[in-house]
């Protein structure tokens, strides 16, 4: 019995070891397939902007304002500084919101108003973006009785909020407690302690998260639809209507001229190079900062 | 050691009683410490030796559902009564904690500072003498003299923990605590801050929770052992590992249980 033994073990392991070199290769197909879903996609739309948008793009379309219809020529100079005022607004009101809520949930979260607070901030986010939209609407452009940049930036603004707030308290959540209580130990108050070691230690990773969310929100049409509104001149004023890029493709593009929808893609290109641009850089920010920064 | 007798005693602690969330880890503790000594505080995990010195700094009032009991002097002062401020009070009472912790994103020398700066002081002259001072004292300064601008967290573990130990002295302490300040750390950093502690009790009085009973026997003049949150025995170290009074800290300090 025992001489037989370790043979039909051997066997045993040999089927099971064929199984499992079947099972292994079987899910490496399956992974493959899984990365081919997430990124043909995106290659193809990329690649497709790229080829309509090029021709697009000239000195003109950085520096004209739209041409009249039916003209040739003209740019979107307008939309283009436009957003760009949209975006600074919006993170003047958004950053310090975000970041502020992102420190009192992770420093002070175990209370039943912090669990309101981590839920409601996780419901704003889970709020359509043309319903923010509509809030600003009825909160500023309704009494103000025009569509207005300020609206704008605050529903960017508004946007950023929750995802500002949560990437700031996961990261601070990943300092460690005992350097919190070294903090502590060495006689300094708690707010300090917060303000100075835990938080001035996680700057870099706070904001790439405040980075992120900006790229976010320069794309964002839907928001920005009745509450900036668009403009066919150079901003005039944070009470009025502003272009910006995302809504200018969004007119450009559903219009039957030609030379617009072809500015269409051309902005869409701008658009797509900002947010890529702006996700690779802080990556690899992200990257440095971590090889030497943490132990 | 018998000159350990005739100093005064610096720390007094009466009856101290702790608790997490309703379950008690301290039963009545009551122990001196003497002014520039080293006190070391043995025992198996859970019994109560971190607790015991989180106390004194009064750390362990900062974790949610922790009670203490008791008095502890200092000074003339209980520190662990109402009107005494524990943020005062760790300025007086410094900490080296188990796995070294230099602040993120601060250079060797904010870290060596932070404790002062972070209390408001500024001038440039000042700090970079506790600087140089502090360092010394560590024995860290030939070390980073020449890096004092390189990140804390890019030298090795023993140096970080003696980074950690120069921190805690710039804001010169009357006691040091240390939490098993070596456990994380690989023998020969082990030695050399056991050779450092010998030489910092003459600039301040140490209280040291250590795993490591050949540790306590090295470096200490005082040892306690604590077991099941109680203090069985309090002696001279010379005399708690060679005579022991208590069955149980025999057992304990020749193998047979923890």
């Amino acid at each position: 019995m025992r001489r037989t033994q370790p043979s039909a073990l051997s066997q045993l392991v040999e089927i099971t070891y064929k199984r499992r070199r079947l099972v292994t290769r079987a899910m490496m197909i399956v992974l493959i397939a899984a990365f081919l879903v997430a990124t043909v996609p995106l290659f193809s739309v990329f690649f497709h902007v790229v080829r309509q948008g090029l021709p697009a793009l000239n000195m003109d379309f950085f520096t004209h304002l739209p041409a009249p219809v039916g003209e040739a020529g003209g740019g979107l100079a307008n939309a283009l500084l436009g957003t760009i005022i949209l975006v600074v607004l919006a993170s003047v009101i958004g950053i310090p919101w975000g970041v502020v809520i992102g420190i009192f949930l992770s420093e002070y979260g175990k209370s039943r108003f912090a669990a309101l607070v981590r839920f409601s901030v996780d419901m704003l986010a889970s709020i359509p973006s043309i319903v923010i939209g509509l809030f600003v609407y009825a909160l500023v452009v309704i009494p103000m009785k025009r569509f207005s940049g300020l609206a704008g930036g605050l529903a960017l603004g508004i946007l950023m909020v929750p995802t500002i707030a949560r990437t700031t308290e996961e990261i601070l959540k990943l300092i460690p407690v005992h350097i919190r209580e070294a903090g502590l130990g060495l006689g300094v108050p708690r707010w300090k302690m917060i303000l100075f070691i835990i938080v001035r230690g996680s700057m870099g990773a706070i904001a790439t998260g405040v980075i992120l969310s900006v790229a976010r929100v320069a794309g964002e049409t839907a928001p920005l639809l009745f509450t900036a509104l668009s403009s066919r001149f150079w901003f005039g004023g944070l009470d009025q209507p502003i272009a910006s890029l995302p809504v200018q493709i969004f007119n450009y593009a559903i219009s039957p001229f030609e030379e617009w929808q072809s500015q269409a893609w051309g902005g869409a290109l701008v658009l797509i190079l900002f947010v890529f641009v702006t996700n690779i850089i802080t990556r690899l920010a992200l990257r440095r900062a971590h090889g030497s920064g943490q132990s | 050691m018998n000159t350990t007798e005739l100093r005064e005693t610096l720390l007094d602690v009466r009856n101290l009683h702790a608790s997490f969330g309703g379950i008690a880890a301290l039963h009545g503790i009551s122990l001196s410490v003497i002014a520039n000594s080293v006190t070391a505080i043995i025992g198996p995990s859970g019994c109560g030796k971190s607790t015991f010195i989180r106390c004194l700094n009064r750390l362990h009032e900062e974790v949610p559902g922790a009670t203490t009991q008791g008095e502890v002097w200092l000074d003339g002062q209980d520190i662990l009564s109402a009107d005494v401020d524990p943020v005062t009070l760790r300025r007086k009472i410094g900490m080296v904690f188990q796995k070294p912790n230099p602040f993120p994103a601060m250079s060797i020398y904010e870290n060596v500072v932070a404790g002062l700066t972070l209390a408001g002081v500024r001038r440039r002259s000042v700090l970079n003498e506790v600087v140089e001072k502090t360092l010394n004292l560590a024995a860290l300064w030939d070390e980073v003299k020449d890096k004092l601008h390189h990140p804390g967290s890019s030298l090795s573990g023993g140096q970080q923990q003696r980074l950690c130990i120069a921190r805690a002295l710039a804001i010169e302490p009357r006691v040091l605590l240390m939490d098993e300040p070596t456990s994380a750390l690989d023998p020969i950093s082990t030695a050399r801050i056991e050779e450092l502690i010998g030489e910092l009790k003459r600039e301040v009085t140490i209280v040291i929770v250590t795993h490591n009973m050949q540790q306590a026997a090295r470096i200490s003049d005082k040892t306690g052992f604590f077991l099941l949150g109680e203090l069985v025995e309090f002696t001279d170290t010379s005399v708690l590992f060679t005579a022991p009074k208590d069955p149980r800290t025999e057992r304990y300090i020749t193998g047979r249980f923890g």
